[in-house]
């Protein structure tokens, strides 16, 4: 425990300003039905950290444990998932908290206050009996205190800082496009001004041209409240537009960190040279391939390194033995025995 | 199958109660072959005998063995339950299914036949019934009058379930490879729609039991065969409530309770093991 | 120049879909489609781009073409023969023979509680003529090859325990099972990985390369449009906005609506020039405030 806290001090000390730190998290599904058991290793050894003011990106494809994880770093999580192992620290108001240590007051208080999040689909949020004031009353009003006109014209004052029209305060959830909806659920999340926001997937089901619109939303809200956040998507292109830093995950495991540019100018890992290089683009006409096989069943994920078994670059230690995170540049790094082979000084 | 059962046993303790009290009452139904009183008989043993060593559910005031009776009661009761709830389901399939994949103008008429035989007042068309047919009514008769009205609910269910699917994209995958529909509606659908079917044949069952005491005791039946309804309408006639044979109300209502709960645990359980959902969530189990 | 004579492959003339929503006081009429003409050639297989988001009526036309449903104006051809006018069993089997779909999610496109080999199996006894088990198996594996899977990969399988690359290879493979001239794909890789995505879109190319299958390939998707087709279509709440050749109409939108879908796109490569994001006039017209319009 004091090595821990050693280690959480020393962070401190480094980073100030650090908002989220993840070690080496694990959760896991694990099922028993009918006398058949399963364990599914969602999040298997996951270690991140999240600075103030900063947005970080994780990308991977369908089950490679994303939402489990932000689900997990929110404490959303039901039987049969469970954590295994690890440990999620939030630094709010100048105390480190575990969240596996608060008990439901706590909880309560620190949601939408200090920590709220933006799901994909946005009427799983908004009170579809409701009108939209009342979504906005339900889930703040607690927390700001302030008398109710006082607390309307807060919430006017904050559409109009986000430029959206105070008219949709007055309007069902149905009666406003999907672009609307989600926007909505932006301003909703962000109106506490919390210190952290997590978004699963906020355009994923949005055309093209609506997704422009509000992911601009979310980066001005971000600017103006200057809140932490996750953004989570299976998008590139998006992250190379919004975040400040890129995490990839495969099979449960961050494969490479970094800030967004270097890992999508200069990625090492193989997975995510193939995320960044494999889709076509406008004005390009160059063969492009897919990826042999498909990504692992979380039950009974390969040996070693789940990547091998696609991997071009395999070599005999990537089936018996997973890869440690490396180093290779400033605040970028790679687990890949080939492409960061791994020495004395530079194993985190 | 038999592992589908085994795993059911040891795993839901619904279907092990369900199944158990089931089975114990099938059992005691079968004893019925090795009575050694015809059931119609009358006054082949001391009458008004309270349980006892000799006689373990007593006897009635017509002379007869109340076990002896019972067994045979129970097993035409079940017996007559099993008939409806077959037929009935037949039809509500059948309608069901056709109504839900055709859609239109067969499913509107379909649908307007149903709504008429939901609103019927079930009970006086039944004692009407009997007052028509008299002497010429019969067990059989019943059970087909019976399996004739309580189709209605269940086809509307089906249907929903029907037209669910229809708008699936395995559907028009099926279609696009050339089947046709009466094989789409039986190999594709129906999977579907069976754990829907089954836990309505015990819902039915227990219906159509309740609904045959009810006449029975009422006297709207044939008498002569043994039910437990019928049990009752002569412990009726014989006032025996009054006269403190209540033994031979007792025993009766405690059988037809015990099938009832038995029926519907295993409805209960089944549904939770056939439903293609949780079938599926099985089989990711099953491969690892 | 197909030969003086010959029907084109398909002929879609001023199509139009047009359903009426509201109660019994206020009907309106809501056009769905609204006067799309298009023509695919015989005996030259192209893959044609029908690009819209959702509300464009790029679906519509699609169940349009395949029969699935009746326009209520202008008229669909197929070699010739007015799609509408199907009705006994034996044309709607020859027309399935020609014209086949592939939809947009791989994991419905199976009943989840059959086998997969079974769509297979019928299709190659419905529409390749096989009878005997030993023809009807080698026919699916012939088809199976064709998309790089094989029948001992796939015999006795159930969907769940596919990827959804895999399952949409699959499905490929039963539509190739009849030899069509023409293929209707929905959207057939937005629910595919990105790591998997373009071995599908390889796929396609190759169907018409080597194959000579001709594909009508539907998406929102501007970039795996250009990348393989020949020519695409753009449309907007039911209008075509601009068509021509894929790499002109791409490289160089000329309509407001196709250089506004265009600007949306988000690729890796802005890392190295962000979007502005901001839209410098607010917000787009895509996302007013809508009234059930």
């Amino acid at each position: 425990m004091s090595s821990a806290a050693a280690s959480a001090a020393a962070d401190a000390r480094l980073s100030p300003e650090r908002v989220l730190t993840v070690r080496d998290l694990r959760a896991y599904y694990r099922t028993n039905f009918f006398g058949m058991s399963r364990e599914v290793r969602a999040v298997d050894g996951v270690s991140l950290h999240v600075d103030r003011d900063e947005i970080y990106g994780l990308a991977g494809e369908s089950s490679c444990g994303k939402t489990t994880l932000i689900k997990t770093i929110v404490r959303a999580i039901r039987p049969p998932l469970d954590v295994v192992g690890g440990s999620v620290a939030f630094h709010f108001a100048g105390r480190e908290r575990d969240i596996y240590a608060m008990s439901r007051e706590e909880l309560q208080s620190i949601r939408w206050r200090h920590l709220s999040y933006i799901l994909q689909g946005s009427m799983n949020v908004l009170n579809p009996v409701r009108r939209v004031r009342q979504s906005f009353v339900d889930f703040s009003h607690r927390h700001i205190g302030k008398p109710m006109p006082e607390f309307l014209r807060l919430i006017e004052d904050h559409l109009d800082r986000v430029r959206l029209p105070p008219t949709v305060l007055d309007a069902y959830p149905h009666e406003l496009s999907g672009g609307m909806r989600q926007r909505v659920t932006i301003a909703l999340a962000s109106v506490c001004r919390p210190d952290f926001i997590v978004a699963d997937e906020p355009t994923t089901a949005l055309d093209v041209v609506v997704q422009r619109d509000v992911l601009a939303m979310l980066r001005e809200v971000q600017r103006e409240i200057r809140s932490s956040m996750i953004l989570v998507t299976h998008d590139i292109g998006v992250h190379a537009n919004v975040t400040d830093r890129l995490g990839i995950m495969y099979a449960g495991r961050l494969v490479e960190e970094g800030p967004t540019g270097d890992v999508i100018r200069n990625p090492r890992h193989p997975y995510t040279s193939h995320l960044v290089t494999s889709l076509p683009r406008i004005g390009d006409v160059t063969p492009k391939r897919g990826l042999e096989g498909a990504p692992p069943n979380l039950a009974a994920p390969p040996e070693g390194c789940r990547f091998h078994p696609r991997c071009p670059l395999a070599i005999g230690t990537c089936r018996a033995e997973a890869p440690p995170m490396v180093d290779v540049a400033p605040g970028h790094r790679v687990a890949c025995w080939v492409t960061a082979a791994p020495t004395a000084a530079t194993v985190q | 199958m038999l592992t589908t059962v085994r795993d059911l046993f040891r795993y839901n303790r619904e279907f092990r109660i369900g199944a158990l009290l089931t089975a114990f009452i099938v059992a005691f139904a079968a004893l019925s072959f090795a009575s050694p009183y015809p059931p119609q008989d009358t006054f082949v043993v001391p009458p008004d005998v309270p349980p006892s060593a000799a006689y373990w559910f007593g006897t009635t005031s017509r002379g007869q063995d109340v076990f002896w009776q019972l067994t045979f009661a129970i097993r035409n009761t079940m017996l007559f339950g099993l008939c409806v709830a077959i037929l009935s389901r037949m039809i509500s399939i059948a309608i069901g299914m056709w109504s839900g994949y055709k859609g239109g103008f067969v499913d509107r008429v379909l649908m307007s036949i149903n709504d008429t035989f939901i609103v019927i007042p079930l009970f006086p068309l039944l004692v009407l019934f009997y007052f028509v047919m008299r002497d010429k009514m019969s067990w059989p008769l019943l059970a087909l009058a019976m399996a004739c009205l309580g189709w209605s609910y269940d086809a509307r269910l089906i249907r929903s379930v029907a037209m669910s699917l229809k708008s699936r994209e395995f559907t028009q995958q099926s279609v696009f490879s050339g089947m046709r529909t009466r094989e789409i509606v039986l190999q594709e659908h129906l999977p579907y729609v069976l754990p829907i079917v089954f836990y309505t044949t015990m819902n039915n069952m227990n219906w159509s039991i309740g609904l045959e005491v009810t006449l029975s005791v009422l006297g709207f039946t044939n008498i002569d065969t043994p039910t437990i309804g019928v049990m009752i309408y002569w412990a009726n006639q014989h006032t025996a409530m009054v006269a403190g044979i209540w033994w031979w109300i007792f025993f009766p209502v405690l059988f037809v309770v015990v099938l009832f709960i038995g029926l519907f645990l295993l409805a209960i359980s089944m549904n939770e093991y056939i439903d293609p959902r949780s079938r599926l969530a099985r089989m990711g189990g099953m491969r690892e | 120049m197909s030969a003086a004579g010959s029907p084109p492959l398909l002929d879609v003339d001023h199509v139009g879909m047009t359903y009426s929503v509201g109660g019994f006081f206020r009907r309106r009429g809501v056009r769905a489609v609204d006067d799309v003409s298009l023509r695919l050639e015989a005996g030259k297989p192209e893959i044609l781009a029908i690009i819209g988001e959702s509300g464009s009526g790029k679906t519509t036309l699609a169940r349009m073409i395949l029969n699935l449903a009746t326009p209520t104006h202008g008229a669909i051809r197929f070699l010739g023969n007015d799609v509408t006018r199907i009705r006994t069993n034996r044309d709607r089997m020859a027309f399935m023979r020609q014209v086949q779909p592939i939809f947009q999610n791989p994991f419905e496109a199976f009943n989840p509680l059959k086998r997969i080999d079974r769509y297979l199996f019928v299709s190659a006894r419905r529409f390749a003529g096989a009878r005997a088990v030993v023809d009807v198996q080698a026919k699916a594996d012939e088809s199976l090859r064709q998309v790089g899977l094989s029948l001992t990969e796939v015999r006795g399988r159930y969907p769940h325990e596919l990827s959804g690359g895999q399952l949409q290879r699959i499905a490929i493979a039963r539509a190739l099972v009849s030899s069509p001239s023409l293929i209707v794909a929905d959207e057939p890789v937005s629910m595919v990985d990105a790591s998997l995505r373009m071995s599908i879109v390889n796929l396609f190319k190759a169907l018409r390369d080597e194959l000579r299958v001709s594909i009508i390939y539907i998406t929102h998707d501007l970039a795996t449009a250009y990348y393989i087709s020949d020519r695409v279509l753009i449309m907007q709440r039911g209008n075509v906005v601009e068509s021509g050749d894929a790499r002109a109409v791409l490289d160089h939108p000329q309509h407001p609506y196709s250089i506004l879908l265009k600007s949306a796109v988000l690729s890796p490569e802005d890392v190295d020039a962000p979007k502005k994001l901001v839209g410098a006039a607010g917000f787009s017209p895509a996302i007013a405030i809508s009234n059930v319009e």
